[in-house]
């Protein structure tokens, strides 16, 4: 069985900035993988270029077996790829249609990419809604009448209904009100159990990461700094990069306090 | 007795809406001494940022204020204008999440620095520099000579941050308001900006409101941590203590809210729900509806902020639910 994604030499250049530098990574059916990494780093340019919204400079994007590292050739490849990965970004508020109801944003999906009839949409549309936890009251509000934490649920119910196989997550709960975070970080752990879906989580939260995912990457200006199991990196880094990103994170007993370190 | 630096009692802000006015604080009292660091901790609509800006008497427009706020025992309301100006300049120093917000982006950083001092208090333009210069470096800042002659927009957000930082400790003022000052930066440039500020706000002794949503951090910065939810302060605590004897359910829920670098837990304790604003709250404790704990009497009568174990706490029912174990010192 192929892997959900396999990425080779990934290289993505804007003018003379190399954005993201000979990244390769793979992530098993059913996996979770984790990219963590500050401004700049180019995590969000390697979520872009999976879901199509770049295109690679260099190097191969393959997902399920199948390569996507140049354009779809027609609107049936290009539906097959939404159908294989779906992405949530970080702000629910700027990807949802604002004129456009939770179940409407929903249906539309499944009438694309399902052949269900009105009713067996009706049903998947009352299962997924119940699967990410909204009511049905809820369900048929706009996104302004949602709080962050619902609309991001709309998010995931809405990429979800493709069945996709892999689910991108640029900075899904970031934003999140930590009360509401542990909701959607349980949300989302229920649902990678339930239907064997894998995810890439792009995050500069390393707690979050190590909460959501199997394996890590760390990426530095573009570069793979390190990457593997997420207990054995976070736990024992061998770069020293890795190592200052995990003694940043404020934890009990943690004191700021670090000389005024000369900024460049 | 000394006069605390900064005391709120009773502080209420209410703003109008159609159905009439909506409590946005519902009742705050906190006492700040000079050279006390204090963490405000708390979720969207909290009220954590209204607190600092009735503080500064800054509030949204049609915004009324109740209670007393007191700097240095001065009535903030009561002051006329100039006694308001000078308490903006020189009593306490604001510092926002996005510097880049409120830096003017057409100037260069040397006006943005000099301008207080030389417009305000009489300083030579000359010396006005030589002290930016001066304290660009204390924030770390390499080459502040040519930073002054830079625009906001050349700079990095962390690097900016600093500069807000100067700029406020240029007015050397008695009290500094920090509101999310490191939430927009990488978290190695948090690590930095942190440490530079509690550095300099040490050695300075000047107080200090750190606002922030997560809670690691004010407990690293600040030595006393209040936790508010819905406009009310629902526990007040020492920081060192506040992971061992947390007893309000919400700031327990918090503290499980939040996953672990260093391990993965089977689930996070979530708090179901969503966090409510002040004006969404019932009658009785503004957090009955999400607290597992609840009882009748949660809903009835709206719970004091009441001494207990060392801090205080605002809840019916701490004495009955926390663990007797957590007694024991450390």
């Amino acid at each position: 069985m192929s892997a959900a994604v396999s990425v080779t030499g990934l290289t993505k250049v804007f003018g003379s900035h190399t954005a993201v530098d000979a990244v390769s990574f793979e992530i098993g059916a059913g996996g979770s993988l984790g990219i963590v990494g500050e401004s700049g780093s180019g995590k969000t340019t390697v979520a872009r270029m999976l879901v199509g919204l770049e295109r690679p400079t260099g190097g191969g994007i393959a997902v399920l077996g199948r390569d996507r590292s140049t354009p779809a050739r027609g609107s049936a490849e290009r539906l097959r790829r939404a159908r294989e990965l779906q992405i949530v970004f970080q702000d629910p508020y700027t990807s949802l249609d604002p004129r456009q109801s939770a179940d409407s944003a929903v249906d539309e999906v499944l009438r694309r990419h399902t052949r269900l009839d009105r009713a067996g949409r009706a049903a998947r549309l009352a299962d997924l809604v119940d699967q990410v936890g909204l009511t049905d009251r809820q369900a048929r509000a706009l996104p302004r009448d949602l709080s962050g934490g619902q609309r991001q649920r709309v998010a995931i119910a809405r990429a979800l209904a493709a069945e996709p196989r892999v689910l991108v997550l640029d900075e899904a709960v970031s934003a999140l009100d930590v009360s509401i975070q542990a909701q959607i970080l349980n949300l989302l752990a229920d649902i990678r159990a339930a239907t064997g879906i894998a995810y890439l989580l792009i995050s500069h939260d390393l707690a979050v990461v190590r909460q959501l995912c199997d394996t890590v990457l760390v990426l530095r200006r573009g570069r793979v700094v390190e990457q593997g199991d997420c207990a054995r990196v976070l736990d024992a880094p061998t770069e020293e990069y890795t190592r200052a990103l995990r003694a940043a994170v404020p934890v009990p007993g943690w004191r700021p306090g670090r000389p005024a370190a000369t900024a460049t | 007795m000394t006069v605390p630096l900064l005391e709120l009692s009773g502080l209420t802000v209410e703003v109008p809406a159609e159905e009439g006015p909506r409590p946005l604080l519902d009742g705050i009292d906190l006492s700040l001494d000079a050279g006390e660091a204090l963490g405000l901790v708390g979720e969207s609509g909290s009220g954590k940022s209204m607190t600092v800006r009735a503080v500064t008497r800054l509030l949204p427009r049609g915004a009324e204020a109740g209670g007393s706020i007191r700097f240095q025992g001065t009535d903030v309301a009561a002051m006329d204008a100039g006694a308001l100006r000078r308490y903006r300049d020189q009593g306490v120093g604001m510092i926002f999440q996005d510097p880049r917000a409120h830096i003017n982006p057409t100037r260069r950083i040397g006006s943005f620095l000099t301008e207080a001092l030389t417009r305000n208090r009489g300083v030579a333009r000359r010396e006005a520099e030589a002290r930016a210069v001066a304290v660009l470096a204390e924030v770390g800042i390499d080459d502040p000579g040519r930073r002054l002659r830079q625009y906001p927009h050349e700079l990095s957000g962390g690097m900016l941050q600093r500069v807000m930082i100067a700029s406020v400790l240029l007015a050397e003022p008695r009290l500094i308001l920090a509101d999310e000052p490191t939430t927009a930066l990488d978290v190695t440039i948090q690590s930095e900006v942190v440490g530079i500020l509690d550095r300099l706000r040490r050695e300075r002794g000047m107080g200090m409101v750190f606002i922030t949503h997560d809670l690691d951090l004010a407990l690293a910065v600040c030595g006393r941590v209040a936790v508010m939810y819905a406009g009310r302060i629902v526990e007040v605590r020492a920081a060192e203590e506040l992971h061992r004897r947390a007893a309000h359910p919400y700031t327990l829920g918090l503290l499980g809210s939040r996953p672990s670098i260093d391990a993965r837990a089977e689930r996070l304790d979530a708090v179901p729900g969503r966090p409510v604003s002040a004006y969404e709250a019932g009658t009785g404790c503004a957090f009955a509806d999400r607290c597992a704990q609840v009882r009748p009497v949660c809903r009835e009568r709206r719970p004091e902020l009441e001494p207990f174990r060392g801090g205080l706490v605002r809840c019916h029912r701490v004495a009955e639910l926390a663990p007797a174990a957590e007694e024991v010192p450390a």
